[in-house]
């Protein structure tokens, strides 16, 4: 279980005056109301995608363009109030979890595509647009804004900023950080800042790499500039199925060495194409105990070409099957049953914690092994789906919400995955953060300088830690969060 | 001068000898090989300490796309290396000899500590997107690591980022672990012949636009590649020889209308993509000033226009303007001036000592960015002994 710090008394006991002085700072507008504060109505904003934490905030202040939110913080910075920024609130780490002291920024409002620029390949958009809603934007037009995370129906560019978040075609395009130009912000003290612009390269300090995947941590996201590329000429899938999870690592391998890197590289195990048949009948082999979906793409002729490459490679290791999409329909097919990796686990467990760190992809035979037998030490079932590639799991811990022993052992073993990650020469996460949810682990990854040194320039942004607090950074050692509460 | 280069034979003696400089607050200029010494200001030390006694790849996976390098790694061992495994480094960095001088190898850590990177920038990103990990050390002579050895990771503020392209001010890079891809099979390029720079960004523009994956987009203004006459407009295919052939086809149909196409084949277009990685079109004299200009590309040409400069060569779409010209304050105000007016950002990055000393050598922040920077620096260089002056005055 993770702790919050202590609220601030003084708040609380300030909290009529502090709504008031909020809605008059954003007042009802065409949208509606700009300040909630009745409990039934802090109820969606109390929880994320991580739906285990729970905590309703102080009130949500939900500000319709980059002047609100700088008026905002600076009241609240000059009143010592947390601030909580949230985009969608689909973060997966707890990044949005609010404190009983904090005041929720919201950024949905702010959801206007305020230009499109085919000859520069550039957009600039407003924090609240949803991560589709800019492909859709240009999607008729040819173009698409390259990463694409699971959620990108609901999650938005503000939050895809603060995670850096990735996609199922990163191997290919990158994460967001390798999409942006710019970002217009508001730091605590209610100064509005633009870094980058519409151009590659900034001179200076990269600011915009520093502050993207930061995780609210240092300012708020109002407006992003990203870059938007033309889609290719078309895409296809082909899926193949090994009988072990080292020979499906071999292919990976022996892909990557022929110089072909796929757009999209996509590795599931028995029990994860068991969920997703089930789900979805997109024909996955039973039997197999790896699974690996593979897109290319370019022209028709590109894609033969490059499928026959593929499946050449793939069949030198003995496969279970093979199958090479011929139509765009059979490539959605096979897309199907990833795509509804979650929901599919979702059916057979209603409760389940995706993890998410990354290792070198030559342990992925050790590391899955090793989950294995974890599995069995908790008592509690594992599905593996994850970015072959670039070795980001993604493996889903079913667990009973009902029975709170089952979550804590869901908990434990989640940590015990991320310390093997780390062990093995990765990372406790590769694309949803570290929210509340990783940050107690974070002293497996760095040592303490290392962490006291993150802190300070977290500090430099925000002295008074009151952008996000408690998460992140672990609490102990922590001047600032023991004096703030 | 030899007693004021300090050359540590590894990390613990170079986090050692910056922390006695700590101590003593004597500021230090950092380098590698000293290749880029004349790029930016002239930094404020009377002894240098360079990363040249940390050299050598530590861990190389091709599999894994991962190379890891000590900082002072000439940047010809690691190509070499990948090389023979058949990969690159993505962001495809220049030596820049022709405009700093032969004889001194660049080295990884110097590469990544100025963010240099070269026409594949377009598509492929820059170094600081490939850098993964960085082990550092800080102006106190603490060490410290950011990121780690695997392509995606998101634990912790990425100071991986904030170090590249921070020129030493930040902390002395010791170790760099990057992203590489397999190098392309083959490559190819269509060279158009168009009649002004801004028909020349078009035609780019059009390229970057379509589906084609073009890796690489300039325009040289006065040609020189393959004996054609400019404004010369270029754009590169690298892929599997089957689609080199397929998308330059199809780009030399889609670009009709701009100009007079011809197509180069592997050689030609390797030769042509090694000068414009190298700035040798723009024919920068030893005694003029070199500005590299980072702008939307469409503002390209008229960034080439308003500085009143002839000697021009634009990459990255138009998007990354070379200039060269008098080494004058009133040419540089000039240069600024079309810059700022384009919304984009400039470096002087080479000059006579004079003018360097004297100028802005790149854009100042707005006020309330500044003051985050200097918070930023006394956080990793409390005592101003990196690289004093390197960036910025009295910074
Ligand atoms: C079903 C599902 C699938 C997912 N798949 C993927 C995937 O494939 N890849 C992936 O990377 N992630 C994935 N995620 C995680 C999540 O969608 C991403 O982290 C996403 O970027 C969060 O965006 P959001 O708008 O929901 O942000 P929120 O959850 O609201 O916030 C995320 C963090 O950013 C901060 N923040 C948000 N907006 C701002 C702002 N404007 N300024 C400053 N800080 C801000 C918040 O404080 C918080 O710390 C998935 C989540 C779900 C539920």
């Amino acid at each position: 279980m993770i702790s919050l710090p202590d609220p601030k008394p003084a708040v609380l006991a300030r909290r009529a005056e502090i709504v008031a002085a909020l809605r008059a700072l954003v007042p009802t507008g065409p949208l509606g109301e700009g300040v909630i504060s009745e409990e039934l109505r802090l109820k969606p904003y109390e929880t994320d995608g991580l739906s285990a934490y729970r905590q309703p905030p102080l009130a949500v202040v939900l500000p319709e363009t980059t002047e609100q939110v700088a008026a905002v913080l600076r009241y609240c910075h000059a009143n010592g109030i947390r601030v909580i920024p949230r985009g969608a609130g689909t973060s997966l780490s707890g990044g949005a979890l609010p404190l009983a002291d904090a005041v929720v920024i919201g950024l949905m409002r702010m959801n206007r595509i305020l230009e499109v620029d085919y000859e520069d390949r550039l957009a600039v958009v407003e924090a609240g647009v949803t991560n589709l809603g800019i492909t859709n934007h240009v999607a008729a037009d040819g173009f698409f804004y390259a990463p694409d995370p699971s959620s990108q129906l609901a999650c938005m560019i503000g939050g895809n900023v603060n995670m850096n978040s990735g996609g199922a075609h990163c191997l290919k395009y990158g994460v967001t950080a390798n999409n942006l130009l710019g970002l217009k912000l508001v730091t605590i003290e209610g100064e509005i800042i633009e870094v980058g612009g519409r151009h590659l390269d900034a001179a200076g300090y990269d600011w915009l790499g520093l502050l993207t995947g930061s995780e609210g941590q240092l300012a708020i996201v109002t407006e992003v500039t990203v870059r938007i590329l033309r889609a290719a000429e078309g895409q296809r899938a082909m899926l193949a199925a090994f009988k072990g999870t080292e020979i499906a690592g071999a292919a990976v391998d022996a892909i990557i060495a022929s110089g072909i890197i796929p757009v999209a590289l996509e590795f599931m195990d028995k029990p994860c194409i068991h969920a997703c048949e089930a789900f979805a009948h997109a024909g996955y082999p039973l039997e197999a105990e790896a699974m690996l979906i593979i897109e290319v793409e370019g022209s028709t002729e590109e894609q033969d070409m490059l499928l026959g490459k593929l499946k050449e490679i793939c069949g030198r290791f003995d496969p279970i099957s093979l199958k090479v999409a011929q139509t765009a329909e059979e490539s959605m097919a096979i897309w199907k049953g990833r795509k509804g990796a979650f929901g599919a686990v979702g059916r057979i467990s209603p409760d389940y914690l995706c993890m998410d760190g990354t290792i070198p992809t030559g342990e992925l035979p050790h590391v899955l092994k090793r989950i294995g037998e974890m599995s069995a030490e908790y008592g509690l079932q594992v599905a593996n789906v994850f970015h072959a590639g670039d070795g980001n799991l993604h493996p889903l811990i079913m667990f009973d919400a009902n029975d709170p022993e089952s979550f804590h052992k869901a908990e434990a073993f989640g940590a015990d995955i991320l310390k093997l990650c780390v062990e093995v020469g990765g990372c406790l996460t590769g694309e949803h953060g570290v929210g509340v949810e990783k940050r107690d682990l974070m002293g497996v990854q760095f040592s303490p300088s290392e962490l006291a040194l993150q802190r300070a320039i977290k500090g430099a942004f925000d002295p008074d830690w009151l952008l996000n607090p408690a998460k992140v950074f672990p609490l102990e050692d922590n001047p600032a969060l023991q004096r703030a509460a | 001068m030899s007693e004021a280069l300090l050359a540590p034979p590894d990390e613990a003696a170079l986090a050692a000898a910056i922390a006695a400089a700590h101590a003593a607050g004597e500021p230090l200029a950092i380098e590698g090989n000293g290749s880029k010494r004349e790029l930016l200001r002239p930094v404020q030390a009377a002894r240098s300490l360079t990363t040249r006694g940390l050299s050598g790849i530590t861990l190389y996976r091709p599999q894994e796309l991962i190379v890891s390098a000590l900082a002072g790694t000439p940047l010809p061992e690691i190509e070499a290396a990948l090389a023979e495994k058949g990969q690159h480094l993505i962001a495809e960095p220049p030596m820049l000899a022709g405009l700093f001088g032969a004889g001194r190898e660049p080295t990884i850590g110097g590469l990544v500590a100025t963010n240099l990177s070269g026409p594949r920038r377009i598509m492929g990103g820059a170094m600081r997107d490939h850098v993964m990990g960085i082990r550092a050390v800080t102006g106190t002579g603490e060490v410290f690591r950011s990121g780690g050895r695997v392509l995606k990771n998101v634990t912790g503020l990425d100071l991986c980022k904030l170090l590249t392209g921070a020129h030493g001010t930040l902390g002395v890079i010791t170790e760099v672990t990057l992203k590489v891809l397999p190098a392309p099979a083959s490559s190819g390029s269509l060279a158009l012949r168009v009649a002004d720079l801004a028909t020349g960004v078009r035609a780019l523009s059009a390229g970057l636009g379509s589906p084609y994956g073009v890796s690489g987009a300039a325009l040289l203004p006065s040609g020189g590649v393959a004996g054609l006459a400019g404004p010369l407009a270029l754009l590169r295919i690298e892929e599997f020889a089957e689609s080199v052939a397929y998308r330059l086809g199809r780009l030399r149909e889609a670009l009709a209308g701009f100009g007079e196409a011809a197509l180069l084949g592997e050689d030609a277009s390797l030769a042509a993509w090694q000068a414009v990685r190298e700035a040798e079109p723009l024919g920068a004299a030893p005694e003029e000033a070199v500005w590299r200009v980072s702008v939307k590309p469409s503002t390209g040409p008229g960034v080439v226009a308003a500085s009143g400069l002839d000697k021009a060569l634009l990459d990255w779409g138009g998007g990354l303007v070379w200039l060269a010209g008098p080494a004058r304050p009133e040419q540089h105000a000039r240069v600024v001036a079309a810059t700022e007016a384009a919304g984009g950002t400039f470096t002087l990055f080479r000059a006579p000592e004079p003018l360097r000393a004297a100028v802005a050598v790149l854009p100042e922040e707005p006020p309330a960015l500044a003051a985050i920077g200097r918070r930023v620096k006394a956080v990793l260089d409390p005592k101003g002994i990196l690289n004093p002056g390197r960036m910025r005055a009295g910074f």
